[in-house]
């Protein structure tokens, strides 16, 4: 079910409402509600005999006549700390460069934002963040790194990113945090969900090495 | 328990898949072709999300410490055990499966289920993130996998309840359900979010052309050989949520479905949806298998998968009553 083909702050913080109130009286037949940045996925059991589309309708009329909870009471406070120093920073002379900031002020600014989480997706607890300060709005690297390591904070166009695992990305790297994203044996097992409220913290070196261990 | 002498290729423990996780970004994985796995199931006695071992196209030497019924089904693998049928092995048999002829993913069960602990609700190993199943993993050499604690109790008991049996198998086997005849493989799909997107001859491309599986193909998605794919706009796509099933279509124009552990977004254009029914025989080609598309409604899609539903239901009944229930 889409509702804006392009990001809309708005919209995607209507679309986590929804999904929240959709999710709360969901049917058994209902296995997931997925909010994405511009609209909602409901994955039903395959075998389900009734009409999908309709019941899809149905489910989402009856949410929004019931009411949606308010942006404000859905997800949690998150506070991530990162150290944005070069040996955990491979792109932020790069990025300095390209913003003509330097790196402490490329540091400051991130860590000054109030971020919003928009969405959830291409690897467990990979959380898309909105409220990057828009000076700080750069595309993606042109080739992506083939391993970015775990934890590491990344930003791209408005959005900032933290890697729960290593994996290749294209983001640009600029600080990495020692909290461990997602772990699968952990009860909630992703740092962030949906519409979490997320801050960042500069730490030093040392902070780092002592929250790893 | 079941020690690894041989592990063949991409070996893992898999279930029914592990759901309510995909707004944390979490896809619900699980076996590739999950009815020759309800199949395989049913053949032990077992419920259809009991766990069990995925094998892919070449299969592993496996030597079981105490009796243990098996049965194995899917793809047509070459083993000195008969297909789709429950068997009673006896402690210290060695099984030797080797390759697959027509299909490409077995499913090997055993009374009780393969005894793993399950994480988020389910046994199904998540290679990407490296947890669930098997410490996570594909079965190497030298592995150990629990059984249940009765499962040679359960194993005996359950053999003898077969009323047609034969030796230390039965005078009957299930019929396969998923494993495709011949190829080109028929797979029906619904227009994707994005099909009218795709400039004119790249629409028609897709559905004429014999698509061909790409060896860069795994658990995530099937990466298909054949004509290059382009939109007619160049418009950026707002990631959006991905589906089992999903056809997308990166820059390089070279489609992808999505598999068991795909991504749950995606930000690349998708040209289509195939047909839930016909996801478990994709998952039964392997790499070089040949498919081709056909365009259906989604009534066409919601009558498929009752079809499928009630011809495994049927073989399930079948075996039940095998069994004397």
């Amino acid at each position: 079910m889409e509702f804006s083909p392009t990001l809309d702050l708005e919209v995607n913080a209507f679309v986590q409402r929804l999904a929240a109130a959709v999710h709360a009286r969901r049917p058994p037949e209902l296995r997931d509600v997925v909010p994405a940045l511009g609209g909602l996925a409901l994955h039903f059991q395959p075998d389900f005999a009734g009409d999908l589309v309709q019941s899809a309708l149905g489910l989402v009329e009856r949410a929004l006549k019931n009411g949606l909870p308010a942006a404000a009471k859905l997800g949690r406070e998150v506070e991530v700390p990162v150290c944005y120093e070069a040996e955990f920073a491979p792109d932020m002379e790069e990025v300095a460069r390209r913003l003509k900031l330097a790196p402490e002020e490329v540091a400051r600014r991130h860590a000054a934002g109030e971020y919003r989480v928009l969405m959830i997706g291409f690897a467990p607890g990979h959380a898309y963040m909105g409220g990057l300060h828009p000076s700080l709005a750069l595309s993606r690297r042109a080739a992506p790194r083939p391993e970015v390591p775990a934890g590491s904070v990344a930003i791209a166009n408005e959005q900032t990113v933290v890697y729960p695992y290593a994996i290749s990305g294209g983001w640009n790297v600029i600080g990495r945090t020692p909290l461990v994203v997602f772990d699968a044996l952990r009860d909630p097992p992703s740092l962030f969900g949906p519409g979490d409220r997320v801050r960042f913290r500069g730490i030093d070196r040392a902070e780092f090495r002592k929250l790893l261990a | 328990m079941i020690r690894v002498l041989r592990p063949g290729l991409l070996m893992t423990v898999q279930d029914q898949g592990r759901h309510g996780h995909q707004h944390i970004g979490l896809c619900p994985g699980g076996a590739m072709d999950p009815v020759s796995l309800a199949l395989a199931n049913a053949l032990v006695g077992n419920a259809p999300e009991e766990a069990a071992l995925e094998l892919t196209v070449l299969g592993p030497e496996l030597e079981f410490e105490r009796d243990t019924l098996v049965a194995l089904s899917g793809a047509e693998f070459e083993a000195n055990l008969p297909l789709n049928r429950p068997v009673l092995l006896e402690a210290g048999t060695q099984l030797a499966i080797g390759r697959a002829g027509r299909g490409a993913r077995g499913y090997l069960a055993v009374a009780g289920g393969i005894a793993v602990e399950p994480v988020l609700g389910s046994r199904s190993t998540y290679l990407p993130g490296g947890f669930g199943g098997f410490q996570g993993r594909t079965l190497r050499r030298g592995d150990v996998l629990p059984l249940s604690g009765d499962a040679e109790s359960l194993s005996r008991e359950r053999f003898h309840r077969l009323k047609n049996q034969n030796g230390r198998t039965v005078r009957w086997s299930a019929p396969p359900q998923t494993v495709p005849e011949h190829e080109p493989v028929v797979l029906h799909v619904l227009d994707g979010q994005h099909f009218a997107s795709f400039d004119v001859g790249s629409q028609r491309a897709f559905l004429d052309a014999v698509w061909r599986i790409a060896p860069e193909s795994n658990r995530m998605g099937f990466r298909l050989a054949g004509p290059s794919l382009a939109r007619a706009a160049d418009d950026e796509i707002l990631s959006g949520p991905t589906c089992l099933g999903t056809v997308q279509v990166p820059a390089n124009g070279m489609p992808i479905a999505l598999m068991a552990d795909h991504q749950t977004t995606g930000g690349y254009p998708k040209i289509a949806e195939i047909a839930s029914a016909d996801v478990p025989r994709l998952a039964q080609l392997g790499p070089g298998g040949t498919l081709h598309f056909a365009r259906c409604s989604l009534e066409t899609a919601v009558e498929l998968r009752r079809h499928i539903r009630e011809r495994l239901e049927t073989a399930l009944r079948g075996i039940a009553w095998e069994y004397g229930n």
